[in-house]
């Protein structure tokens, strides 16, 4: 998993059927130290995060085992919202 | 499956309900000298890991497999608890 | 997921049988702002997207395999499962992005 911070939404109306009244979100993933990492990936919403707040982000086959994306074709999900991350610097 | 070191943990209230009551660890990857390879990933723990503690990690929809693998979404975890660092022998002097 | 811009497609009569009839995109991985990134790839369509679409690729193989084929288990690792309407970003990105 990962951590990650919400870049924006995807907005899209012809997708798959499975994918219908899903949230996508676009998210950046992030360096312990709460800079920014590269790249970005679009994430499927499960538990309504929000703007500016830091996710936690399972990617893969494991994706589709969140509560509600059952056989749903998607490669990442959001599964937490973070609240601190403590870690020792050394 | 790869060494790591506990290098912290998360707290996360909201969360996916099959994740519920699970410890998430941050890990960072080691190579077999013990240094940090990679970026530090967030970790959910089946084996009962401190901060600090040298584990390693399985990766890929078999870090499910802990779990009831049918529904807890992950995709890294912390499966063992290296005993010592000294546990970690490399070459042919192996144990 | 990632986002990537339709830019040809793919004539291959003689692939694999499980998706026969699917059609083959190649495709350009872009960020969020439009800019090509990373190497091109080709995933198999299943929402009739065209040249020129941004689009969502879903990159894992049960997913891409049921959405292009109807099916799990064909040999496919990416698939179209989406054409974006479009993308906002916060606005902190936004100006950052116009500096």
């Amino acid at each position: 998993m990962i951590i990650a911070r919400i870049l924006g939404t995807v907005v899209s109306t012809q997708k798959d059927e499975r994918l219908k009244g899903s949230k996508l979100l676009l998210v950046r993933p992030l360096n312990l130290d709460g800079s920014d990492g590269s790249g970005y990936v679009v994430a499927v919403d499960t538990v309504g995060a929000g703007y500016h707040e830091r996710v936690l982000v399972v990617a893969g086959s494991s994706a589709r085992l969140a509560e509600g994306q059952k056989d749903k074709p998607v490669d990442a999900a959001i599964v937490g919202v973070i609240d601190t991350v403590d870690f020792v610097n050394d | 499956m790869q060494l790591a070191r506990v290098i912290g943990c998360v707290v996360a209230t909201v969360k996916n309900d099959s994740l519920e009551g699970r410890k998430l660890l941050v890990v960072q990857s080691l190579n077999a000298d013990l240094k940090p390879q990679g970026q530090p990933l967030v970790a959910l723990d089946a084996i009962g890991a401190g901060v600090g503690e040298l584990v390693f990690w399985c990766r890929g929809k078999e870090a499910s497999f802990p779990f009831r693998r049918e529904d807890t979404p992950t995709d890294c975890t912390i499966i063992g608890i290296v005993d010592s660092d000294a546990h970690v022998s490399k070459g042919r002097g192996g144990r | 997921m990632i986002l990537a811009r339709v830019v040809g497609n793919v004539v291959a009569t003689q692939k694999n049988e499980r998706y026969a009839s699917a059609r083959v995109m190649l495709c350009q991985p872009v960020t969020p702002s439009g800019e090509e990134t990373g190497a091109t790839l080709l995933a198999l369509d299943s929402v009739d997207a065209g040249v020129g679409d941004t689009v969502l690729i879903v990159q894992e193989g049960w997913g891409a395999s049921t959405a292009a084929t109807g099916e799990q288990g064909a040999a496919i690792d990416s698939a179209i499962i989406g054409v974006v309407d479009r993308v906002d970003l916060l606005e902190e990105d936004t100006a950052k992005r116009k500096r």
